[in-house]
């Protein structure tokens, strides 16, 4: 009986240990293959494609993208200051909507969470949005446009409402008031302080969105140099293959001194950049602030 | 009238939570009640130049249009099949991993692991299109290259079109895979250890333990899951479908969805009044659906009602 146990458990685990990493292998190898293809030498590429160690190591992709580095320099700040500006900004909103909406003693709080809710399940489209934006409002190559739609979802506001109704005991909040604390005194004393993984989730949410957002460049922005990052990329890329393509149809290599395809790996490296290393840090936050906010809605 | 004096004496008392809650108001009002007006475009031949009310009134002549031509009804079908790919197959991976990784002993290797099957949820989808172009590119991506070296026959993965079904809901996967497993990793934490002692001693091994007691109880969070994702099965991944599959039109028929086509007509066609009819369709498509399932689903257990 004993042995027979042991016999399943080993095979158990040794799947677990196969599928887990296969999948892990997975979901790195494809980052391998960019950050091999940005250290490769651009002939190489074209001759011999695109492999897991460079055939022909080269710096050529980052030289080249370094040596006007004006615009994505641009690009980049246009990024920090929408992600930082939006990020702030959408926490000092979330958590306040958060812990409002959750107070048992603000008697419309059902009312104006649906009146949230309900733009989940109905909308006037992305063309009228669109138009208020840009004709009614007049938000075309503002940095407003490029921070205002971001700042809140409704899923943020839910996760932070039920984050903040977890972690804040109602008792908490009852004797602060008896001690003639006033509301907002509660919120910035009490409620941010012992939100912190929620808070962190949300930010990481926000700044995620805001850092990877290219959506909003290519509908409001017509400046190249507001062009956030990820919307700067996507159209170095489209502008090389462009180039490339021009060139095989007339039958002369426009783009042949250029290290077209390293140079679009290594900004694809460049512009993934601070996200990617800011994660490890919070993921133990992020775990946390999910598991409580999401699971127990 | 009483129920105005009550709303005035509520906005004196807790007049610090309303001031609170005014910049989410305001937000949501000028985000998304505001553009419901325009709803009005759907049924007018837009004109840029002059104001709402003065565009040219055609009834339901967009609506015929798109019904006849049989965009709406190719849209429709690959909206729902890609959600419905999404969601299904997203779940029962997730699930998988999920009861694999948690069984596992070795704490390094399981941070490890998880921290990896995270990371591309953390990419752009641009930088994702990168990432395709450097697989399947046709002149010089890995697969041709894999393919060529062993004397076969290039593919060119752009323009075939019923490879782009699976390749889209592969890449919806692997980008999300490593976020719903978190969830369920946090679901089976919370079952309690006592479940397996009792079908340990009931001799139950570890594969019989997994699928009598650990799936059973994740079947809550697939449903809240489930039903979360049905709320927005006729929005969705936009930026997945655009970035992969961008303005290549040998592909619209096979992954043309609701989204791509209104953002095709607003910036590249500029046709407003057509891309206002597919969104106003949308919009309401998906409200009677939502609709419809949580009615239904009131009637079977009020518990796993969205509302």
């Amino acid at each position: 009986m004993k042995i027979k146990e042991d016999k399943y458990t080993g095979l158990f685990h040794t799947i677990a240990f196969a599928v887990i990493i296969l999948a892990a292998a997975a979901c790195l190898f494809p980052f391998l293959l960019v950050i091999s293809a940005s250290f490769t030498q651009n002939e190489s590429i074209v001759k011999d494609g695109f492999h897991l160690i460079p055939k022909v190591f080269s710096l050529e992709g980052y030289r080249l993208v370094f040596r006007f580095p004006e615009h994505i320099l641009r690009a980049y700040g246009v990024t920090a200051y929408t992600t930082i500006v939006g990020t702030l900004l959408g926490l000092l909103f979330i958590t306040m909507a958060g812990y409002v909406l959750q107070r048992r003693d603000f008697k419309y709080r059902n009312g104006f969470s649906f009146f949230i809710y309900f733009t989940t399940l109905f909308g006037g489209g992305l063309v009228p949005w669109y138009i208020l934006l840009t004709k009614h409002l007049q938000l075309t190559d503002t940095y407003t446009v490029l921070i205002f739609p971001g700042l809140m979802t409704p899923f943020l506001i839910i996760l932070m409402k039920n984050f903040v109704r977890s972690a804040v005991p109602e008792e908490i909040i009852e004797s602060a008031k008896i001690d003639g604390a006033n509301d907002f005194k509660i919120y910035y004393r009490i409620v941010l302080q012992l939100s912190m993984p929620g808070i962190a989730t949300v930010g990481l949410f926000l700044a995620l969105a805001y850092w990877n957002d290219w959506f909003l460049s290519s509908l409001f922005i017509n400046d190249q140099d507001m062009y956030q990052l990820q919307f700067y990329l996507y159209n170095v890329i489209n502008t090389i293959q462009f180039v490339n393509q021009l060139g095989a149809g007339t039958g002369i290599s426009l783009g042949g001194d250029i290290p077209t395809e390293s140079t679009k790996m290594a900004m694809a490296i460049i512009a993934t950049g601070p996200i990617v290393f800011l994660y490890p840090f919070v993921q133990r936050y992020f775990v946390k602030g999910l598991t409580i906010g999401a699971v127990k809605g | 009238m009483p129920t105005r004096k009550t709303f005035i004496r509520e906005l004196i008392t807790n007049r610090i939570l309303f001031i609170m809650l005014l910049p989410t108001i305001v937000f949501f009002l000028i985000n998304s009640y505001v553009p419901m007006v325009g709803i009005y475009y759907a049924f007018t031949r837009f004109d840029f130049n002059t104001s709402l009310f003065n565009s040219q009134f055609v009834w339901f002549d967009n609506f015929e249009f798109l019904w006849k031509s049989g965009i709406l009804t190719k849209l429709t079908l690959n909206t729902l099949g890609y959600n419905l790919a999404f969601i299904l197959f997203g779940n029962i991976l997730a699930i998988i991993s999920a009861v694999l990784l948690s069984e596992l002993k070795l704490k390094w290797f399981k941070k490890l692991a998880q921290s990896i099957m995270f990371l591309p949820y953390f990419i752009s989808f641009v930088i994702l299109s990168v990432i395709v172009y450097n697989l399947f590119g046709y002149e010089n991506g890995f697969l041709n290259t894999f393919l060529k070296s062993f004397g076969l026959e290039p593919v060119d993965v752009y323009n075939t079109p019923w490879l782009w079904v699976i390749l889209v809901v592969v890449f919806y996967i692997w980008k999300n895979l490593g976020y719903s497993m978190i969830i369920y990793l946090a679901a089976i934490t919370g079952i309690s250890e006592e479940y397996y002692e009792a079908a340990k001693i009931d001799g139950a091994n570890i594969f019989q333990r997994t699928w009598y007691v650990t799936i059973p109880m994740l079947k809550t969070t697939f449903i809240v899951l489930l039903l979360f994702a049905l709320g927005s099965i006729m929005k969705g991944q936009f930026d997945l479908f655009y970035q992969l599959i961008g303005n290549n039109g040998v592909l619209y028929n096979a992954t043309d969805i609701l989204d791509t086509y209104v953002y095709r007509s607003l910036k590249v066609t500029f046709d407003i009044g057509m891309a206002s009819s597919a969104g106003l369709y949308q919009s309401l498509f998906g409200f009677v659906l939502v609709m419809t399932v949580n009615s239904i689903i009131r009637k079977v257990n009020e518990d796993y009602a969205l509302f």
